[in-house]
């Protein structure tokens, strides 16, 4: 028979829009971080190392780096015979076929996967933060609290509060009352997204429930276990855990990993954090190249100068070129001779030799100035920038460009320049 | 697949030095990431022989725990597969391996119970890329009973380490002398060898009637004249690695360009088993030029021309010239390292002061490290 004490639900079929051209053609749990990694593998590494070996991944838009990247999960030793990890797809059924309408909604048609495994408990999750947690833990919490619902729950400053869904609770930590993004908010206990439930429970809410649209585990699920008295308790966690919803907070997550002792360490001996990596060869850094407070991937190739930037695996950087305060992810290619400045390069892009990116003035970006802010320039996954162009500040440019698509070879700053069409 | 794979890696050379006690050569470590077994095994898995015994019994608990899992070179498959034979004591036979020959003849049922018509025959402590499958065609269209991977090396060389060949235009070898004191020729044995695999057994077996157990002497050299042996040269890199000398030199050849781009960018790849480290991490004070840095290293000091292995740490204010760091070291504070090997999981003391003076220093220290 088969049996599972606790099994995991990842919820990464989310689009993450505020990621702007990182995320628009992938879905954002595949988004690369960190140099080598990718956003899912924190809670992935985070499961196999509390021992949840069983692990569905719930997708939905843009699946296929997803796909690939978790593959039958070797990387995560989840290549399991029992269990380990898998893609859950939405799928075409004889009648009421739909899409994950919402979080709990992808839960719910999907409880036959859970079903098959007679789990006890059921972790949620989502593929959207950094953080390291042991859930074993959590759930001894959840047991020993005799609870039916447990939320993780960080402390965050109280003018954050109203970003969050706040618990109210007593001093038992078992909750009273949820906000949801509150005006003046009474608490400021956050819910990370992170539940355990008890599987008889979580089944019969998501019966229960089935027919309401978009169904929510903040909005719904939970509220309703909640009213029906099941014992709700908050799980308090004061480690470092990190949203990276906007590029903003996504470039901050990034840059405070190349501190002198990161809040949030990778060279620490136990918890390892794993990932896919195709790329073995050791770095290459040439003679005339400068390097200072910096991570590099595997594989990359540095003849320039770098400081304050996290550079993926395989990526070169050409001779006299200044990377400062950036992130170039895999495989990218910057020629010799150029200057970038707080920039976001995606993979597999190829930005010309003695380009300047991040000149001048800042300005408001024309197209969608709450996603491309703070000074950042975004260059999207496999675009080509063409050599010796001059690039402002708050600027988005995917595609393929030519020295046509730059008036007087500039790009001033907030402009967006974003090629439409598939690529041939 | 026409051939089945065997590697022999059992081998220790005192030429090695300190640098053996450790572990066998085919579990060297070579250029930042890899061992030196890793790039045999590439070139089978990338031949597409797909199963492959290795022969191990000097020393081998570093390189079991490389091989335990053959997923890193696409072998654990329902066909084939990676084996690992150690010396077993049966009630025939209770002594260690005595030779090369001996090893295979001790294994015999591998071969004869494999129904690939070749094998092709590779040792584990070199560096090189090559497709199998060339020599294998080359084999068979000289119809040779034996083929020998030989290369040309260059005429400063000392070769009297190795097997010297001498072949006739049609590329038959005429000569063979194993470690000449006076060689009379430049052409070496790269130690790679093809043959079919009923002649091999043949062979092995006469070898083993008659008491005889090394490969190159007692079948190779003694049966030269009886059997078809020839040569087949290879132009490309390859590097031999059993002395600290060479192994020294083979790691360095890694930081020039065509060498670097022909092993990790060109295909096919070399692959290894894959350790899950974090990326390097580079502190304020680091000083880098012309220099291979691995995963999971922090680097806060000056490093130049040097090769510099996984996992390692180099403090504040070190320097760090003409090196090779190995696995895990961890080097303290104002440091100075120029002209040496440090061996893997080392720990050099705050303030140390190592230099090779003539050739190449072996730094073996193993200091209580104190991990925070």
């Amino acid at each position: 028979m088969i049996k599972k004490e606790m099994i995991a639900m990842l919820l990464a079929g989310g689009q993450g829009s505020r990621l702007g051209v990182l995320t628009a053609k992938v879905a954002k749990p595949a988004v690369s971080f960190g140099g080598k990694y990718r956003i899912i593998d924190f809670p992935l590494s985070n499961c196999i190392n509390s021992g949840v070996d069983t692990v569905g991944v719930l997708t939905q838009y843009q699946p296929l780096r997803l796909n690939t990247h978790i593959g039958i999960g070797i990387p995560w030793d989840l290549d399991r015979n029992v269990g380990g990890v898998t893609v859950l797809p939405p799928y075409e059924k004889s009648s009421n076929t739909e899409w994950y309408t919402g979080t709990a909604n992808a839960i719910y048609q999907n409880i036959a996967y859970m079903d098959s495994f007679n789990p006890d408990y059921v972790l949620i999750l989502s593929g959207d933060h950094i953080y390291k947690m042991d859930y074993e833990v959590m759930l001894d919490y959840h047991k020993s609290k005799g609870a039916e619902v447990t939320l993780a729950a960080m402390p965050v400053p109280l003018e954050e509060a109203k970003r969050f869904g706040i618990l109210i609770t007593d001093e038992d930590r078992r909750i009273n009352e949820f906000e949801e993004k509150p005006e003046n908010p009474r608490s400021n206990l956050a819910s990370m997204g992170i539940y355990i439930f008890n599987w008889k429970t979580l089944k019969e809410a998501l019966i229960a429930n089935a027919q309401q649209p978009s169904l929510d585990f903040g909005k719904h699920v939970i509220p309703y276990c909640h009213q029906k008295g099941a014992p709700c308790y908050a799980y308090e966690y004061n480690g470092y855990w990190k949203d990276v919803g906007t590029l903003h907070s996504y470039w901050e997550a990034n840059m405070e990993l190349i501190d002198i002792v990161p809040e949030f360490n990778l060279y620490e001996e136990y918890w390892k954090i794993y990932t896919k990596c195709d790329k073995l060869p050791p770095q290459y850094i040439s003679a005339n190249s400068e390097i200072e407070k910096c991570i590099i991937g595997e594989g990359a190739q540095i003849y320039g100068k770098v400081y304050n930037s996290v550079i993926g695996c395989g990526v070169t950087i050409g001779e006299g070129t200044v990377v400062r305060d950036s992130i170039i992810m895999n495989d990218a290619e910057i020629g010799f001779g150029g200057n970038i400045q707080k920039a976001i390069i995606a993979e597999s892009a190829s930005v010309g030799d003695n380009v300047k990116i991040g000149c001048g003035e800042e300005a408001d970006n024309d197209t969608a100035p709450h996603i491309y802010n703070h000074g950042l320039v975004c260059v999207g996954e496999k675009s080509v920038v063409p050599s010796g162009v001059t690039i402002g500040k708050n600027v988005v440019i995917s595609g393929v460009t030519g020295p046509e698509d730059y008036e007087n070879m500039q790009l001033a700053s907030g402009k967006s320049l974003v090629k439409a069409g598939d690529e041939v | 697949m026409r051939a089945i794979g065997i590697i022999l890696a059992g081998g220790n050379n005192h030429r090695m030095g300190e640098l053996s006690r450790k572990r066998a050569i085919s579990a060297m470590p070579i250029a930042g990431s890899y061992r030196s077994i890793d790039f045999a095994l590439s070139n089978m898995t990338n031949s597409r022989v797909q199963k492959v015994g290795v022969f191990t019994q000097y020393n081998a608990r570093s390189l079991n725990e490389h091989l335990s899992s053959s997923k890193w070179w696409d072998f654990g498959r329902k066909q084939g597969g990676l084996f690992v034979f150690t010396p077993t004591v049966t009630s025939e036979n209770n002594s260690w391996y005595r030779g090369t020959a001996d090893a295979i003849y001790q294994n015999l049922s591998f071969l004869k119970e494999s129904h690939e018509p070749y094998v092709v025959i590779a040792s584990g402590d070199c560096v090189y890329k090559m497709d199998y499958n060339k020599v294998l065609e080359y084999h068979i269209a000289k119809k040779a009973d034996i083929t020998v991977v030989c290369k040309d090396m260059d005429a400063r060389e000392n070769v009297d380490r190795y097997g010297t060949i001498k072949m006739n235009e049609d590329s038959r070898i005429e000569e063979f002398e194993e470690k000449p004191i006076v060689a009379k020729s430049n052409t070496i044995s790269c130690g790679i060898y093809v043959i079919r695999r009923r002649q091999l057994i043949e062979l092995i077996e006469k070898c083993a009637e008659e008491d005889l157990y090394d490969f190159v002497k007692d079948i190779l050299i003694r049966y030269k004249n009886l059997k078809r042996i020839y040569g087949y040269k290879m132009t490309d890199y390859w590097k031999n690695i059993a002395t600290v000398e060479d192994y020294f030199n083979t790691n360095m050849d890694f930081l020039k360009p065509d060498i670097r781009n022909y092993f990790f960018r060109e295909y096919p790849d070399i692959y290894s088993k894959v350790d899950d480290l974090p990326p390097a991490k580079y502190n304020v004070g680091a000083k880098l030029k012309n220099c291979l840095i691995s995963s999971g290293s922090i680097i806060n000091g000056t490093v130049e021309n040097s090769v510099i292995f996984k996992d390692v740490f180099v403090g504040n204010n070190c320097t760090i010239k003409n090196s090779v760091i190995l696995n895990d070291v961890y080097i303290g504070d104002n440091t100075y390292i120029e002209n040496c090997i440090v061996e893997s999981h080392d720990t050099i003391r705050a303030n140390s002061y190592l230099k090779g003076e003539d050739g190449i220093k072996v730094v073996v220290e193993q200091n209580d490290r104190f991990v925070i």
